[in-house]
């Protein structure tokens, strides 16, 4: 944790050192995920909800969605480099230094710029919450739900890293993985079809980065007819991927060979 | 890069072609060019041909542009093989441009089940859009990069090519094009029959429809490169070019129809969008694939920003030239 700290804050100086760039890329980050929004705008320029679900609630949807992969990209996102580090042959460096090579992985190149992302969704979720009229007992689930969501997406980001150990040259399957998560989470789960949605509840537990829950806050009925008891299951679901992502990340450290470079 | 014997003899034709080299020693058979006009720009203090500057291509004999042709067709084919080495990569790439086409679709289709015929496409043409986009990303580099040019301005290598007797601008557009032809090959295809599979996709109109999607296909790709070129070239006067490359992409996704088709954009920001060079690049050779839209008109449209683009970089290259520093080593 402090190793985390001090290396975020060395790279962070480090960045510092070209202002120019970092501000256009902050603001580039900020611009990119806005569009997200402005798509979601466009589409409710023609209609009036979308799987049944309306503006404010897709809008809420799509924010903790957002926060969670945006909170989750900036502690964790670097993972998904791996491979360019075991290719260079710096991964070994990293091996060798006295600290946690995952901590080191994470860390790699942190930037302002992961900011803007996070600025975004806070905004795009601190616009809904006051449309949606909720009740506080209801309230209570959401920085839940958003916890939930970092530990799955982080997740989602060692796997998809632990992954790279078998597949060096393509790193870009994980993208599918982890910014396809994201992407599928910004809008309601009703717009897909069933079996992937089971897919997603059952096997890679993204339904309970924001949806399962959201179905308790918005106080929902199930589109799919799943039982009421996993709008609760955020937290062991978030565990249980989480026990799966670090046994992965260490059959892969196990197994690791230099590339000898 | 790997460069074989042919490949320098074909320069070599290229560099002593007529007109492009001074004949100081007057080879028997090779009278020397009277000087003027055809005479190449020589360097004022070194008195030879500037280096790098074929003194522009027009004017000289047919040989000469048959030489440069197979020159650049050559880079094109080596830029083919080389990005044939990252297979995996690519392989990757198609997966997840199908994961995300499927994702898209399915919202596209929740959007066209609620309005049907919005835009003028039908549902079917909507999901043939979703994927030709997924489709487009690897040949058009719509994620910008893709070109070698920013990383070499920065390692100082750009000296190299800039002593290459050929347009710097050239080369590089030939050897984007190899890259996109085989990215099409790899990325483009699975996603499409992917899709096909799942949601059944509409087929072009008629050989008509196929030919101008083709022509639509390669000038988006020309487009393409003109604006990544500007935007790797901008590495000459800003050290760090990654701000300038996420600006652009925002604009790419944004204004191609990437994110969404731009008809569904409303009133003066659908106008403006479809204006705009980077609409060239997905919206309209997916119009073209549809045919919803008048061929001929759409091309002319992605042919007159492809040249205004490219002469922009022609002019950006020169200003470069002057510019750029090269620190020995």
């Amino acid at each position: 944790m402090r190793t985390y700290l001090l290396l975020a804050w060395t790279w962070l100086r480090a960045s510092a050192q070209y202002p120019g760039p970092l501000i256009m890329m902050m603001l580039g980050s900020f611009a990119v995920n806005a569009l997200d929004v402005a798509a979601i705008l466009v589409i409710f320029e023609h209609t009036g909800s979308l799987g049944g679900f309306g503006l404010a609630e897709v809008m809420f949807l799509y924010g903790t969605s957002g926060l969670s992969f945006a909170l989750a990209d900036m502690l964790f996102g670097n993972v998904d480099r791996l491979s360019q580090h075991i290719r260079s042959g710096s991964f070994d460096t990293m091996l060798i230094r006295p600290a946690s090579a995952f901590t080191q992985m994470a860390v790699d190149r942190f930037s302002v710029h992961r900011f803007g992302r996070t600025a975004q969704a806070a905004v795009v979720l601190a616009l809904a919450l006051p449309q949606l009229g909720l009740a506080w007992s209801r309230v209570w689930m959401i920085p839940l739900m958003v916890l939930c969501g970092i530990v799955i997406f982080a997740s989602v980001f060692t796997l998809g890293g632990a992954m790279q150990f078998l597949l060096t040259n393509a790193p870009e399957v994980a993208n599918a993985f982890t910014y396809g998560g994201s992407t599928l989470t910004q809008y309601p789960l009703s717009v897909y079809g069933s079996e992937l949605v089971k897919g997603v509840t059952f096997v890679v537990p993204l339904a309970f980065v924001n949806w399962q829950p959201a179905l308790f806050v918005l106080d929902r009925e199930d589109p799919f007819g799943l039982p009421y008891w996993l709008r609760f299951a955020s937290p062991p679901a978030a565990v249980a991927l989480a026990a799966v992502a670090a046994l992965a990340w260490r059959a892969g450290i196990r197994r690791y060979r230099s590339t000898g470079s | 890069m790997y460069i074989s014997t042919r490949l320098q003899l074909c320069i070599a034709t290229v560099y002593s072609a007529p007109g492009t080299r001074p004949n100081p020693g007057g080879i028997p058979g090779k009278p020397d060019r009277r000087p003027g006009r055809h005479a190449p720009a020589r360097h004022r203090k070194y008195g030879c041909p500037r280096p790098g500057h074929p003194a522009g291509w027009q004017g000289r004999s047919d040989a000469h542009r048959e030489a440069a042709f197979l020159l650049y067709a050559r880079i094109a084919g080596y830029g083919f093989r080389r990005h044939s080495t990252y297979r995996a990569a690519a392989v990757a790439g198609a997966f997840t441009n199908t994961v995300f086409g499927i994702l898209r679709a399915y919202v596209l289709i929740a959007l066209w089940q609620a309005r049907p015929g919005l835009a003028g496409y039908d549902l079917a043409d909507a999901v043939t859009f979703c994927f030709l986009s997924q489709a487009f990303i690897g040949p058009m580099q719509v994620f910008g990069g893709g070109l070698e040019l920013s990383e070499r301005v920065r390692s100082g290598d750009v000296a190299l090519d800039l002593v290459r007797p050929a347009s710097l601008q050239m080369w590089s557009l030939a050897d984007d094009l190899g890259r996109a032809a085989y990215l099409l090959l790899l990325r483009s295809l699975p996603p499409t029959a992917v899709g096909a599979a799942l949601f059944g996709l509409v087929a072009p109109a008629g050989p008509a429809a196929c030919l101008s999607f083709a022509a639509g296909l390669v000038l988006g790709v020309v487009v393409s490169f003109a604006l990544r070129y500007l935007v790797a070239l901008s590495a000459c006067w800003m050290v760090d070019d990654r701000g300038v490359q996420s600006l652009s992409l925002v604009t790419t996704l944004f204004f191609s129809g990437m994110v969404l088709p731009l008809n569904l954009f409303p009133g003066w920001l659908g106008t403006l969008a479809e204006a705009l060079p980077w609409s060239a690049m997905v919206q309209v050779p997916a119009d073209l694939y549809l045919g919803k839209r008048d061929a001929l008109e759409a091309l002319g449209f992605q042919l007159a920003w492809a040249v205004a683009l490219l002469a922009l970089g022609a002019l950006a290259t020169g200003a470069a030239r002057r510019k750029v520093v090269i620190q020995g080593g």
